[in-house]
């Protein structure tokens, strides 16, 4: 038989029962759309952390203190900490790849001034961090090379600090106490938002690393050093010189190990996009036996319609069709049946993921390879669970098949 | 050799035995039976006597378990299930007592049905064919009703034009009449007459006498054996009949 006629033959007989038909492929729908939307809602995860990770800054490379070693004990990483101003400024020196090196003095502290009191990040950077971290100011300055000579009391406040210690004011001009230090405000950066692990970027004071070191941190070493470069391509030979340079700068022998560490953006990207994979895979999971369900569905229904239409399949085989064409027939049916639920699936799991998209403000992204595949696995469930009811109509016994009531 | 080359139907010693584990049912014991092309004949008998097992037979729905069946010279029982089929497909027109049209169904999706399933490749304005065999039984304007639409009567009328549609050897046709009252059982003998006399074979299997009287021979089961096999040298028309005919109800045909 031709295969024009065999879907022609299909959908008649689905259309002739619309209501179980509906309800058949519903099970095929349900999968198919949970699917696409478990997945668009995976990828705008990975999307959301992408740009989570951006925001950090472009090529961002971090610099930190590594392990200590003693007679092969190794101490973890941090345990032995001797990054200091010297390197950054070697590593600033010295570099051809680097566009710009800054070390990073984090210190909590109580904040008073303005409204009240709050307790902030204080980061001592220099210069070079707002073009590292690609941060904006959107009031005021940030603070420059003459504020970090003199060791002014010069800060910059992330957008959380502001809006608690300055609600509805512009703080540019006023001033706040560090730990009993009195700081003037020049600037108020942009709004970051939070990283991919929740940290609030805008909950901080940015202020010369030489005025921290000497007037609140006092300590000699820095806890980390941030660089970028100016392209991406720079970044693996970035980090090898950085290597070397730092190594010169500590006196390391050659059979002594490292005691820095230099990670990327990638590789703290490839941690959290891990997690967001192990996230989608569950919901792919959970999507899947949904489809699997409704697979299921399909051969029940098939299996009562082969047994409720014992008789049609009688009378064709009677009048001349063989054993193949009616398992053909309901293959076809079975098939048709389960890529028009996919069909459907995929419009409403587009709809689904669109509606959710606007009403949770979650990114959400649908890749054309995600309708392909959700067609070709709903055609699939069809083969599969169609072929053991087809099989069942093919063999019947024409003369039994004629009698049955 | 010549007599199986003019015969639509010959069996030799056919036999069906049926296993039903502890007891062993000889349906047909031995039948040797001749039909040739143009003949209109009924097999009688009472239930039990190997009719409807000499009919699937025919039919080529079933197999005998010994001897042989030619039709059209095609020696049957060495075919396959497909080669089965196809025969069952080119040679016969089957019309049962039910009707056993496809419910909701436009009665030419009915009648072309048969054409969907031909492998000659000959067939191809299928939809055309089909309108032809009902123009013929007089169904021309009933094209796209289904059957829940149509009378007892039309209804069988649409599974004779299934059964002629492929222009077949021979119709069978088990208990035609079997599901209509008895105006409309001499209308569609009437149909059957009609198409003999245009020169196809056909074979009725009935139980009632009255029926049998309107074929040219009658041939008489019991016990899965022939007991009578005889001409009817004058034969009643249906369609004299008909104009005669006093109903006792009549049915409407809507």
């Amino acid at each position: 038989m031709k295969s024009s006629r065999l879907i022609k033959i299909a959908t008649q007989s689905i259309l002739k029962n619309k209501m179980r038909s509906l309800l058949t492929m519903l099970g095929i729908i349900i999968g198919v759309g949970a699917v696409i939307v478990m997945v668009a809602i995976g990828q705008g995860a990975q999307s959301m952390i992408q740009q989570q990770i951006n925001s950090l800054g472009t090529n961002l490379i971090v610099i930190s203190p590594g392990s200590s070693n003693s007679g092969g004990v190794s101490g973890g990483a941090g345990t032995y900490n001797r990054l200091t101003v010297d390197d950054a400024d070697k590593l600033r020196n010295e570099s051809i790849f680097l566009s710009g090196v800054s070390p990073e003095i984090a210190t909590r502290g109580q904040v008073i001034g303005g409204q009240g009191n709050w307790r902030a990040t204080i980061n001592g950077v220099s210069t070079d961090y707002q073009f590292i971290r690609d941060w904006d100011v959107i009031s005021g300055r940030f603070f420059d090379q003459s504020d970090m000579r003199s060791n002014r009391k010069v800060a910059v406040l992330g957008m959380t600090v502001a809006d608690n210690l300055f609600p509805g004011e512009d703080p540019v001009g006023q001033r706040i106490q560090l730990r009993n230090v009195p700081f003037d405000i020049i600037g108020v950066l942009a709004e970051k938002g939070q990283t991919a692990s929740g940290t609030d970027q805008d909950d901080v004071i940015l202020a010369p690393y030489t005025t921290v070191q000497t007037r609140l941190s006092g300590r000699q070493f820095v806890p980390q050093i941030l660089a970028s470069t100016a392209i991406p391509s720079d970044i693996e030979a970035a980090q090898e010189e950085i290597k070397a340079i730092m190594r010169e700068s500590h006196g390391l022998a050659q059979w002594e190990d490292d005691d820095f560490t230099v990670r990327n953006q990638s590789d703290l990207a490839e941690t959290a996009q891990g997690t967001t994979e192990v996230m989608t895979m569950l919901l792919l999971a959970i999507a899947s036996i949904s489809l699997l369900v409704g697979g299921i569905g399909i051969m029940n229904i098939m299996l009562v319609s082969v047994t409720e239409r014992t008789r049609e399949i009688g009378i064709r085989l009677a009048i001349g069709a063989r054993g193949s064409d009616v398992l053909t027939q309901f293959l076809v049916e079975s098939i048709v049946m389960s890529i028009l639920g996919g069909a459907i699936g995929i419009m409403i799991g587009f709809g689904g993921s669109y509606i959710l998209g606007e009403a949770t403000g979650w990114s959400t992204t649908i890749q054309p390879a995600t309708i392909f595949v959700a067609l070709g696995f709903s055609a699939a469930v069809g083969i599969f669970f169609g072929l053991y009811p087809a099989r069942k109509a093919s063999v019947l016994d024409p003369i039994d098949a004629l009698r049955y009531e | 050799m010549e007599d199986q080359k003019t015969a639509v139907i010959r069996t030799v010693g056919a036999e069906k035995v049926y296993d039903m584990g502890k007891t062993r049912v000889r349906a047909l014991a031995g039948v040797d039976f001749t039909v040739e092309q143009g003949e209109m004949v009924a097999i009688m008998g009472a239930s039990g006597s190997g009719k409807s097992t000499l009919m699937n037979i025919l039919g080529c729905l079933d197999l005998p378990t010994a001897g042989s069946y030619f039709l059209d010279g095609v020696r049957v029982e060495t075919l396959s299930r497909n080669q089965l089929a196809d025969i069952r497909n080119q040679k016969i027109g089957f019309v049962f007592q039910g009707f056993n049209l496809l419910p909701r169904t436009s009665a030419v999706a009915n009648v072309e049905l048969p054409l969907l399933y031909d492998r000659s490749g000959e067939k191809i304005n299928t939809r055309k064919l089909a309108s032809q065999a009902l123009a013929k039984v007089g169904l021309g304007d009933r094209l796209d009703h289904e059957p829940s639409e149509l009378s007892g009567g039309q209804q069988q009328r649409v599974a004779i034009a299934r059964a002629l549609v492929t222009d077949p050897s021979l119709i069978l046709a088990d208990e035609p009449t079997g599901n209509l009252d008895s105006r409309t059982s001499v209308e569609v003998l009437a149909l059957f007459q009609e198409l003999n006399d245009q020169g196809i074979t056909i074979i009725l299997v009935t139980h009632e006498e009255d029926i049998s009287k309107y074929a040219k021979r009658i041939v008489e089961l019991r016990d899965g054996y022939i007991i009578r096999d005889e001409q009817v040298a004058d034969h009643r028309r249906a369609a004299v009949d008909l104009e005669t005919f006093t109903p006792v109800a009549v049915e409407v045909e809507v």
